[in-house]
Parts: C-alpha cells; sequence; structure tokens
C-alpha cells in the first residue's frame, strides 16, 4: 500500500503531538525509576484519577481542562509525596518486590474505587476548542494536540531545568547516584524520595489535563497509557530522561504511522504486543542506559 | 512449630473441617460459597508455587486460569472429547501455555517488576485476542451445553462438585508439602533468595524456574477449569480479566506468602471480605477490590508473613519449639 507524502507527514506530525503527552507520562516513570529504583505500579491509576479530576472540574465547576493544570499538579504533586513518604516507603521495608505489590494494592485501589465511584462508562468533556485546528496547506493541525506538545515539552525542559540548575534538583542527582553518602551530607534521603515521587505524580496530572479535551476516560483507561510508558521506559532506558523523551516520540510516531496500515481495532492489541517484544528483545533500552 | 507443621496442622484441620460442612447444610450460598473458595484456593496455590517458593510474581496468572477454562470447555464442545479427559486437558495446555511464557521471559532474563510486567501484557493479549475470536465465542462468551450426568463432569448435587474441588485442594497442598521437602523445593528456595548464588552453587536456574512455572500455571489452569464446569459460562473477562490474577496473588499473601496452608487460608478470607462487601455495600462495582487492595497494602506493611507467619509466631511465643 502505498501513501501521499503529505498523508505520511501528516501522521508524523500527529505522532510526534502524541508522543509528546506519552513523554510526559513516561518522565514521571523514569524519574521515580531514576532516583528511587523502584517502579511506581500505580502510575497509570494516578493518570487515571486525574483525568477523573479534570472531568469532575468541567462538569461541576466549570473550569477550563488546561486551567485545572494549576489545580491537579499541586494537588497530585502532595498526593505523591505523602504517598511515598508515608504509605509505600514505610510499607515497603526497603524491598523491590514489596514495592511492587504496594504499588499494585494502591492501583487496585484507586481504579476500583473509581470504578465505584463512576461505573464502566466512558466520559468526555466538551470544550468549544476540541476541534479546532491549523490549515498547514498540505494538512490541518489539530489546536488542543498542539497545546499538548508545546505545554509537554515546556513541563520536561522545566524538569530538567530543575534537576540540572537547582539545589534542589543536585539533592535529588545525589540520591539517585549513592542515598548513603546523600545521607551522610546531610540530605534527609526519605524528604527526597517523596519530592521525586510527588514531581511524577505532578507529570502524569500535567498530562491528564493535555488528554481531556480531545481523548476520553474510564477507570480502566490507565493500563494503556501506562503500559504505553512502560515500553518507552524500556525503550529509552529505565531512568533515562532524554531516553524517555525521544522514546515517547518515536514510539508516537510509530503508533500513527501503524494507524495507517492496521484497522483501529488491533492498536489495542499492539500496545501489549509491542510491549512484550521491547521487554523479551531489548531489555537494556536503545538508548544505552542499563536496565 | 516449624512453619511446614503448623501448616500440615492448619490445612488437615481446615480440610476436615470443611468437608463435613454439606453434611450439616445444604444451603445454596454456602455451598456456592466454599466452591468458589476452593477455586480460588486452587489459583492461589499455582500463583504461591511461583511466587511464594520460587520468588517470581507474577502479575498475569489470569492467562492460565483462562487457558484452563477455556481450554475444558473448548475441548468437550468443539472437539466432543469427554468432559472430565477435556479438564485434565485444558490443565495441560495452562501447563504448556506456563512453559512457553516462562521459557520466553526467563530466556530474555526477566527479572523482579520486568517479569511481572511482562506476565500482565500476556494475559492482556490472551484476553483481548479471546474477546475478539469467534472461535472462542468472542465478546459474547461461550456457554457449555447443559447436561447434568457424572460422564459429563456435571452434578445434581452441589455437594459432589464441592467435594471434587475440596479434594482437589487437598491434592495439591500436600503437593506443596511434598515440594517443600524435596531438591526442586530447595533449588527454589535458592533461587528466590538469591537467583545468583544457586546459579554459582550449580542449580540450573532456568530449567527449575521453567518447571515450577509450568506446574504453578497448571494449577492455576486447574481452578480454571473448575471454574468452567461450575457455573458452565466463560466470557474473554471472567477467563483473562484482572480479577482472577489480582484475587491469586492477594490470597496468599494474606494466608502467608510461600506456606502450603497460605492459599487455603487467604482463599476462604477474601471470599468472607468479598461476601461481607456485598452485603454491606449492595450491588456497587469495585467495593471488593478496592478491599483487597487495602488489605494487599496492610499485609505488606505490618504482616509481612501473613496469617500463618503470624500464627507460627503466637506458637512460639508460647514456647513451642
Amino acid at each position: 500500500m502505498m501513501f501521499s507524502p503529505e498523508i505520511v507527514m501528516a501522521a508524523v506530525l500527529n505522532g510526534v503531538m502524541t508522543g509528546s503527552v506519552y513523554a510526559l507520562i513516561a518522565l514521571g516513570l523514569t524519574l521515580v525509576y531514576g532516583v528511587l529504583h523502584i517502579i511506581n505500579f500505580a502510575h497509570g491509576a494516578m493518570l487515571t484519577a486525574a483525568m477523573f479530576a479534570v472531568f469532575v472540574g468541567h462538569a461541576v465547576f466549570r473550569i477550563d481542562p488546561y486551567a485545572m493544570i494549576a489545580v491537579v499538579a499541586p494537588l497530585f504533586f502532595a498526593l505523591g509525596y505523602a504517598l511515598q513518604r508515608w504509605v509505600i516507603g514505610p510499607a515497603a521495608h526497603g524491598s523491590e518486590s514489596n514495592v511492587l505489590l504496594v504499588t499494585l494494592g494502591l492501583s487496585i485501589m484507586i481504579e476500583n474505587a473509581l470504578l465505584a465511584g463512576f461505573r464502566s462508562d466512558t466520559r468526555s468533556i466538551d470544550v468549544p476548542y476540541a476541534f479546532s485546528s491549523l490549515d498547514l496547506g498540505f494538512t490541518f493541525l489539530s489546536v488542543p494536540r498542539l497545546v499538548a506538545f508545546g505545554v509537554s515539552i515546556a513541563v520536561a525542559f522545566l524538569l530538567w531545568l530543575l534537576l540540572a540548575r537547582t539545589d534542589a534538583g543536585k539533592a535529588i542527582r545525589a540520591v539517585a547516584k549513592e542515598p548513603t553518602g546523600a545521607e551522610l551530607v546531610g540530605i534527609r534521603v526519605e524528604h527526597v524520595f517523596a519530592v521525586t515521587f510527588g514531581l511524577g505524580a505532578a507529570c502524569v496530572a500535567v498530562a491528564a489535563c493535555l488528554l481531556m479535551p480531545t481523548f476520553y476516560v474510564s477507570p480502566r483507561i490507565g493500563n494503556a497509557f501506562v503500559l504505553v510508558a512502560f515500553t518507552i521506559v524500556v525503550l529509552g532506558g529505565m531512568g533515562s530522561i532524554p531516553g524517555a523523551v525521544l522514546g515517547a516520540l518515536f514510539v508516537g510516531v510509530v503508533e500513527s504511522l501503524s494507524g495507517l496500515f492496521f484497522n483501529e481495532s488491533l492498536a489495542q492489541l499492539g500496545v501489549f504486543l509491542i510491549f512484550i517484544l521491547v521487554l523479551l528483545l531489548r531489555p537494556r533500552g536503545l538508548f544505552g542506559a542499563k536496565a | 512449630m516449624r512453619q511446614e507443621r503448623l501448616s500440615l496442622v492448619l490445612s488437615v484441620g481446615l480440610l476436615a473441617g470443611l468437608a463435613v460442612v454439606p453434611l450439616v447444610t445444604a444451603a445454596n450460598t454456602v455451598l456456592n460459597f466454599l466452591v468458589f473458595a476452593m477455586i480460588l484456593a486452587l489459583a492461589a496455590h499455582g500463583w504461591n508455587l511461583l511466587a511464594g517458593y520460587a520468588g517470581q510474581f507474577s502479575f498475569g496468572h489470569a492467562a492460565f486460569f483462562g487457558v484452563g477454562a477455556y481450554g475444558g470447555a473448548l475441548l468437550q464442545m468443539r472437539a466432543g472429547i469427554n468432559p472430565w479427559v477435556a479438564f485434565l486437558g485444558g490443565i495441560m495446555l495452562a501447563g504448556i501455555v506456563g512453559a512457553v511464557i516462562g521459557a520466553l521471559s526467563f530466556r530474555a532474563d526477566l527479572r523482579g517488576s520486568y517479569f511481572s510486567l511482562v506476565t500482565l501484557a500476556f494475559a492482556e493479549v490472551l484476553r483481548i485476542l479471546v474477546n475478539a475470536t469467534p472461535a472462542t465465542g468472542g465478546a459474547a462468551g461461550l456457554l457449555i451445553p447443559l447436561d447434568v450426568r457424572f460422564a459429563n463432569f456435571q452434578f445434581a448435587s452441589r455437594a459432589a462438585f464441592y467435594w471434587i474441588a475440596l479434594a482437589l485442594v487437598a491434592l495439591v497442598t500436600l503437593l506443596m508439602l511434598v515440594i517443600e521437602n524435596t531438591r526442586f523445593g530447595a533449588y527454589l528456595t535458592a533461587i528466590r533468595e538469591n537467583e545468583d548464588a544457586a546459579r554459582a552453587l550449580g542449580v540450573d536456574v532456568f530449567a527449575e524456574k521453567i518447571k515450577a512455572m509450568t506446574l504453578s500455571a497448571a494449577i492455576t489452569g486447574a481452578a480454571g477449569g473448575l471454574y468452567a464446569q461450575y457455573f458452565l459460562y466463560l466470557d474473554a473477562n471472567i477467563g483473562f480479566g484482572p480479577w482472577i490474577s489480582i484475587e491469586a496473588l492477594v490470597a496468599p499473601i494474606i494466608g502467608g506468602l510461600g506456606t502450603a496452608a497460605g492459599p487455603l487460608v487467604g482463599a476462604l478470607a477474601l471470599q468472607m471480605l468479598g461476601e461481607m462487601s456485598k452485603t454491606v455495600a449492595g450491588r456497587i462495582p469495585g467495593i471488593d477490590l478496592v478491599l483487597f487492595g487495602l488489605l494487599l497494602v496492610l499485609v505488606i506493611a505490618f504482616m509481612r508473613r501473613g496469617v500463618v507467619g503470624q500464627l507460627q509466631r503466637l506458637a512460639m511465643a508460647r514456647g513451642g519449639a
């Protein structure tokens, strides 16, 4: 099957836009892995919870989803901080399998509490700009997706600035490299762990605000996104931030291009198959960093 | 008291007590409750062998439950095989699927969280495929024709079915107690505690993990087969849905990870909690799973070795050697 360059070009552009939101979700996951060396299995459930928060904010208080960033990002930062500081950290007793089981327990609780509260229906919000687009000559670019792209890149850049240029970032990097050494020079490791976890949660909260104008939410939606995010993080190398961004853009483009060739119902299956293949064939990541 | 002794005493006591229940009451609700608890206990035993003994935490045991259930149902419906034989066939298929998934994952050296994630993905792939395939009944599901005869593995009396399920749980409990005292059991413990050290000492880690995975999948597959024969209806979410992966994992952790009595104790506890939540909260979906998730976090935080571990501590405190 052949497609004109315009169509392929449009699919690539769309893929980059989608990939940028994936990047935000994957950034949260890889940041937590890079610093705490744990896989947060509740990442997807947190995304779902944030999407419902945006939904409720719009349905009940008529707050614009983009304006909700100012509400849910700090809220989820605080929630993430509290979860790591007072639930996951103490409950896990420092063992990897415990962390996995505790975060699994949390994700079961969050998902099913949402199911109990909202039932399994899919919900979306109506915003006037959902279908507005820019004419590029050869294709139309959806405005909400363009906003998502811009905000994602901005957040990734801010995160990089925070890590590279501030004292807090220096402390986070120190803890990531050598927790015991960091503790010895007076860094409060538990606090840094919790701040990192909070940043990860804030990333999914922003992603939720960017997704809601064009996407829908249901209690189990987080699973699909989180497996995409895991795929990206494994591709990019666990703990690597540039790896996560590049991996996300790559996956976004691949997904968008394969949408041209395969039918829609296979997309869901594709996410899981690609994840399995990536894990089985290349557990160390395409961009170097060791898993 | 040693953990094995305690598990033995606890299991014999529980199983004996459970065996006489149908003689006391014929109430459908009681027997339904118990049959379901036995199915769950069996699924949990399978998960516990792999996670509790060998240290490999699967998040996708639904894959094996589903293959056991669908395998048994399809073999009798589409191939006309006797349901008892089909049940065994389903168990074997589950074992084979377990061996294949195990071989792929362990060959890629997936450990810890990576193994958990890949098993979850395999279960989801099977769920989506079964849901989309007309031959497996698709989204409408699969109805095993009602034909109540002993030869069909269908009984007029719930008690008969219950005793068969109970006997299977007893058999698997015995198998676990035996495994604990074999070289195989010791290898699994060594792998759980330190895989690299076990390899250095000459344990064929890959082969032992595959064996554990195969047996684990077959046991959980048996639970699926029983489910299919009891309810005579399956769909992709029942067979391969996340609920069974979660319950097969939460039950042994509550009961006591890596103990022979843990899965049965945990399954009874979960089943009771589930029923209570239904009585209190009515038909709100998801409430029982919220409680299971909460229980999982609490047990990991405060009671790492589950009910059996706690009982053992009490017994030791009373001066038992």
